[in-house]
């Protein structure tokens, strides 16, 4: 059983005691909730006669429904527009803080809580969206949940679970050229495997995640549910002050120093004892890309398309289902497969780091012909600071699309949708099955530069060869 | 509002494959509503599509059966509790299989829908009998821990906690979490974070 980590401090500080089934009750910190996910658990609500127990602990977006081109009110989708207005009257009637569309400050929920300080180290965090796990950076225990669960919390902050073991991973050295954070969490994925990490919570450690900034620790504990892992998280240090000191939500003037204090001391011990350690490369990690239908199924940009029998017995029949579906044969290489559409977005990679890394290799070249490309930034925040930047013109100059914030076709709950048997080249986090908007649309999940490579040169390609 | 989960007796529906996740259980399409009352037609929906009626979830067979009997890690990926809510409003009642993904797992247990964990050899021989007679009869006992399918035994397992409240009604953690106000007062005065906030 783990001991003096940070999982461990931050849960017992926030064990409010023992349930009769045995699980432990755990105050939640910090509520996030979305237009999907929430409307239900209101209902459950009035069903029970009950208020909101710590209204000011809760903080609302608009993300996963929202158009990315024309947000005009109402919206043309009529389910849309419904579900936007139950989450407005419920956070009116609540009094719950909303960020809604044009404040300024709306976005992924996984991406405003953090940028605007809202997210903390040391906090629990949840939210009923699975990639909550995102906030885990900040050395937040954070994890995604079901809607009964987010009634569970707007009535009690808190919610009934069982304590997770925890996994160290550390992956140390320098990232090579053209490899980035989304290539290092697809790379532990594929080696642990899509359900390695169920009944762990994932530390990241080691000089990798070390010289990371916050944007791209956020990447990797993202996915750290992609993996199986319901949390990820990395011990706070000075990236992580640096980044949250001045921002609206984060602890002000005196607060400051004394919070800086409380975070230095829930880092995991020098002594803290993991239920499983395991350890990484930095070299051997190359670009990576999915070829299946699990972020699991992925390889080095440079690697084939594995044949059924150089994979473990558990995994062949996935494999072969994967095959299939998005028409590869084993042994093939990815490299050169005409794309379709690329998206450059989502919680994983909708940031404004992600936006400027992309657009270097945007600047200066052109989306090829036939390809449908376009850009989500991650948040009102986001767009605003690209734009700033003259990031959005790189983008429109060279033939992409610039959206309004949403998380768009990640899950393609919006108009934002591949048709029919389209192959997306993708800087989002699921290659599901008909993730993407179309039963039969496929998806290649890579870094948003990797994106960027396969739209200017219309196929699959490693963004290597861009550099110069 | 809670009820006893002890036995759960009827017939089972098989259905093949390791990693099934939530985007195929209910397409995020069919997330675009604010209550939960359609989704039991919508379960399934594209996977259903693309078998052309051959999916266990449409074959005339398996129509009133009330437990699912899956593989490895089901439920993976998104959160949505309507992926459960989808296979209990089709009418399912518990489901049987090697292993399921942590979120699916939960919010499971909190709408009362018991999710057993088999060895893959109790999943196959449970999912071969339910290809060669879906007319079997199958229950399953909490008590004993056995899923009984006539003329075999498969051992099937839970976590003791979440066991316990199945069989004893609790699973709605919701009353008791309220409960206990005055204990959630004392952990929210240890929080120094939350004196910082705004």
């Amino acid at each position: 059983m783990s001991q003096g980590t940070l999982f461990d401090k931050v849960w017992d500080l926030h064990t409010v005691g023992s349930l009769t089934s045995g699980q432990a009750q755990l105050f939640i910190g910090l509520h996030l909730i979305h237009e999907v996910t929430s409307p239900q658990a209101f209902s459950m609500l009035a069903d029970r006669n009950l208020p909101v127990l710590y209204p000011n602990r809760t903080i609302a977006t608009v993300d996963h429904i929202v158009p990315t081109d024309n947000q005009a009110r109402p919206f043309a989708d009529g389910l849309a527009e419904e579900m936007m207005q139950v989450l407005e009257q419920s956070c009116q009637k609540h009094g719950i803080r909303f960020f809604n569309i044009g404040c300024g400050s709306q976005g992924i929920v996984h991406v405003i809580a953090p940028e605007q300080g809202l997210t903390q180290p040391g906090m629990t965090i949840a939210c009923g969206d699975s990639h909550t796990s995102t906030h885990g950076a900040f050395g937040a225990i954070a994890f995604g949940i079901g809607t009964s669960q987010v009634r569970d919390v707007l009535a009690s902050q808190t919610l009934a679970l069982s304590k997770l073991k925890v996994r160290k991973i550390e992956v140390n050295g320098a990232l090579r050229p053209g490899v980035y954070a989304k290539d290092v969490i697809l790379h532990i994925i594929r080696s642990l495997g899509v359900k390695g990490g169920v009944g762990y919570a994932y530390e990241y450690a080691g000089t990798t995640f070390e010289q990371m900034r916050m944007e791209e620790r956020m990447t990797v504990c993202n996915m750290a549910i992609e993996g199986g892992a319901r949390c990820g998280y990395i011990n706070p240090d000075h990236v992580t002050f640096d980044y949250l000191k001045g921002r609206d939500f984060a602890p002000q003037a005196a607060d400051w120093e004394q919070a800086v204090n409380w975070w230095t001391s829930l880092r995991s011990d020098a002594d803290a004892v993991y239920d499983d350690v395991i350890v990484f490369d930095a070299a051997e990690i190359a670009p990576t890309v999915t070829w299946g239908i699990t972020p699991g199924q992925g390889i080095a940009i440079d690697q084939v398309v594995p044949t059924p029998e150089s994979l473990p017995d558990s995994e062949r029949a996935i494999a072969e289902e994967a095959y299939q579906y998005m028409d590869l044969i084993p042994g093939q290489k990815l490299q050169g497969t005409k794309v379709d559409v690329c998206f450059i977005g989502s919680c994983t990679n909708g940031r404004i780091s992600d936006l400027r890394e992309a657009a270097k290799f945007a600047q200066g070249r052109h989306v090829a012909a036939g390809i449908k490309a376009f850009v989500v930034p991650g948040s009102e925040r986001v767009k605003q600071q690209a734009e700033a930047e003259g990031l959005d013109q790189i983008f429109l100059t060279a033939g992409f699309e610039w959206r309004e914030p949403g998380c768009s076709m990640c899950l393609a709950m919006n108009p934002d949708k591949l048709a029919g048997r389209q192959l997306s080249a993708s800087s989002s986090n699921r290659n599901f099955k008909g993730r993407q908007g179309s039963a039969s649309g496929r998806t290649l999940l890579m870094s948003p530069a990797m994106v960027v490579a396969a739209a200017v040169t219309g196929q699959v390609t490693d963004v290597r060869e861009l550099l110069n | 509002m809670n009820s006893e989960i002890q036995t759960i007796s009827g017939r089972g529906i098989p259905l093949i494959g390791n990693d099934i996740d939530t985007d195929r259980i209910i397409p995020a399409r069919f997330l675009r509503c604010v209550t939960f009352d359609g989704l039991g037609a919508q379960v399934f929906a594209d996977d259903r599509t693309a078998l052309n009626g051959q999916h266990p979830f449409d074959l005339p067979q398996y129509q009133g059966a009330n437990i699912l009997v899956v593989n490895g890690n089901f439920g993976c990926g998104s959160s949505r509790e309507h992926a459960p809510q989808a296979i209990a409003k089709w009418g399912i009642r518990a489901i049987v299989g090697e292993s399921f993904a942590e979120i699916f797992f939960g919010n499971c247990v909190a709408i009362g829908i018991p999710c057993l964990a088999a060895t893959a050899d109790g999943v196959e021989q449970l999912q071969s009998r339910l290809i060669a007679d879906p007319q079997s009869s199958v229950q399953i006992n909490l008590k004993t821990m056995q899923v009984d399918c006539g003329d075999f035994l498969v051992p099937i397992r839970m976590e003791a906690g979440i066991r316990q409240m199945m069989l004893s009604g609790t699973w709605d953690a919701c009353g008791q979490l309220l409960s206990n106000k005055k204990q959630i007062q004392t952990t929210v005065a240890k929080l120094p974070y939350l004196a910082w906030a705004v």
